[in-house]
C-alpha cells in the first residue's frame, strides 16, 4: 500500500517515486502541488496567508504563498527534481462564510491567496495545468506521487480528478 | 506594542479564562431564558495549541461541523466563531425549535435551523462581549451571524488565518452546553484583532 504523508495547515511535504501527500479540510487556504513527471517527484503545501512580505511574523515559510513556493522547489530540487519539467495543480481558496454585500478582508481571504498563488507560480515560470478553487465549501486534496494525480474530494460538491 | 499568543503570560490567560467563565455564564442563562428551561455550561476550558494540532483537538479536520462566523466593531474589533458538531446542532435546532431531533438528514440543515443557529451565535456572541464589556468597560457591537456546515479544517481556516498573521498557536474556548442529561460540547474561538488586545489589557489594568 501506498504510504500516506499529511501535510498540515501552515505545512509542507516533498515525496519521490511513490506514495500520497494529504491535506484534509482546505477552506480559506490554498493547496499549492507541484509535480516533476520526469523524476516523480511531488510536493504539497498548505498555505494561508498570500505573502511573507506584510507580516512581522513570518518564520514558517511554509505558511506563505511567496515562501512556500520557493521552499518546496529548494525541497524538490534537493531531490534532482528537473526544474523544467515542474508543473503546479492549485485548489482551495474557499470563501467559507458569506456576507452579502459585504466587504469582510478576513472572509475574502481565499480569493487572495489564489490570487497571490498564481502570481507567485508565474514569477517561477511554473504553469499552472489544474485548478479547483473558490466557491463556499471545504476541500481535502491528495497528490500521488507515481502520476501527479490530484483528487478533490469535499462535503456534498462531489470528488474531481485533477 | 505588538502582541502574540507565545507571549501571553500566566496571568493573562487567567484573566481571558475569567472573561470566558463569565461570558459562558451570560450565555446559560440568556439561553435559559429564550427556550424556558435551565441550560447548564461548564467551566470553559481555555486551550491554546499549535496550528497543527488544533484539527485533532476538535475532532478531525474533515469531521463535518457547523460553523456560526460574526464580527464585532467598537473599542475593539475582532471575530467570534462558534464550533458545534453536526449531531449537537441538531439537538440543540430540536431544542431551540420545539422538534423532536429525528435521525438521518444530518448535514442537511432547513433554513429555519440555519435561523436558530444563527441566533444562539447571537446569544453566545452577546453574552460573551457582555462579559468582557463588563470587566473593562469597553463597548462592541456585533454583525449578523453567518453559517456555514462543511469540514472542520475548511471552517477554521476562517480563524486560523487571522491568528496565523501574528502566531503559530490559536486560542479557543470549549464548553459543554449541558440540559440535563445531554451535553452539547460547543468550542467557542474568540479573536480581538491583534491591535485590540494591548487595549483589553490595559482596560483590565494589566499592562
Amino acid at each position: 500500500m501506498d504510504r500516506v504523508i499529511k501535510v498540515g495547515m501552515a505545512d509542507l511535504k516533498v515525496i519521490a517515486g511513490n506514495g500520497v501527500l494529504v491535506t484534509l479540510g482546505l477552506g480559506s487556504c490554498v493547496g499549492i502541488a507541484l509535480y516533476d513527471r520526469t523524476t516523480r517527484t511531488a510536493g504539497l503545501a498548505h498555505i494561508m496567508l498570500p505573502s511573507s512580505k506584510l507580516i512581522k511574523h513570518n518564520q514558517n515559510r511554509a505558511k506563505f504563498a511567496d515562501t512556500a513556493v520557493e521552499y518546496l522547489l529548494e525541497l524538490m530540487m534537493k531531490m534532482n527534481a528537473q526544474r523544467e519539467w515542474i508543473t503546479a495543480k492549485i485548489a482551495g481558496g474557499a470563501q467559507m462564510f458569506s456576507f452579502k454585500g459585504s466587504t469582510s478582508e478576513v472572509l475574502n481571504i481565499g480569493e487572495r491567496n489564489v490570487q497571490a498563488t498564481i502570481e507567485v507560480l508565474r514569477q517561477h515560470d511554473i504553469p499552472i495545468v489544474a485548478q479547483d478553487t473558490g466557491g463556499n465549501y471545504g476541500r481535502t486534496i491528495e497528490l500521488h506521487a507515481a502520476n501527479g494525480i490530484l483528487v478533490v474530494k469535499t462535503i456534498g460538491h462531489g470528488v474531481k480528478i485533477l | 506594542m505588538s502582541f502574540s499568543f507565545d507571549s501571553l503570560s500566566s496571568l493573562h490567560l487567567d484573566i481571558l479564562k475569567e472573561i470566558g467563565t463569565i461570558g459562558a455564564g451570560n450565555a446559560a442563562t440568556s439561553l435559559s431564558k429564550m427556550l424556558d428551561r435551565r441550560i447548564d455550561m461548564n467551566v470553559p476550558e481555555i486551550k491554546i495549541a499549535e496550528f497543527r494540532d488544533v484539527e485533532d483537538i476538535m475532532g478531525g479536520a474533515e469531521t463535518p461541523v457547523v460553523g456560526i462566523y460574526l464580527e464585532f466593531r467598537g473599542d475593539i474589533s475582532g471575530t467570534v466563531l462558534l464550533v458545534l458538531d453536526v449531531i449537537s446542532a441538531k439537538h440543540i435546532t430540536a431544542l431551540l425549535l420545539g422538534n423532536v431531533y429525528c435521525d438521518g438528514l444530518w448535514e442537511d440543515f432547513s433554513e429555519i435551523e440555519v435561523s436558530a443557529l444563527e441566533e444562539l451565535g447571537n446569544i453566545l456572541t452577546a453574552a460573551y462581549l457582555g462579559a468582557i464589556s463588563s470587566f473593562t468597560g469597553l463597548t462592541m457591537k456585533p454583525s449578523v451571524p453567518y453559517f456555514a456546515c462543511d469540514m472542520l479544517g475548511a471552517i477554521l481556516s476562517v480563524p486560523m488565518i487571522q491568528f496565523g498573521q501574528t502566531s503559530d498557536k490559536a486560542m479557543f474556548i470549549e464548553t459543554d452546553l449541558i440540559n440535563g442529561t445531554e451535553r452539547f460540547r460547543s468550542h467557542f474561538i474568540v479573536i480581538p484583532d491583534m491591535e485590540s488586545f494591548p487595549v483589553i489589557l490595559k482596560a483590565l489594568g494589566v499592562v
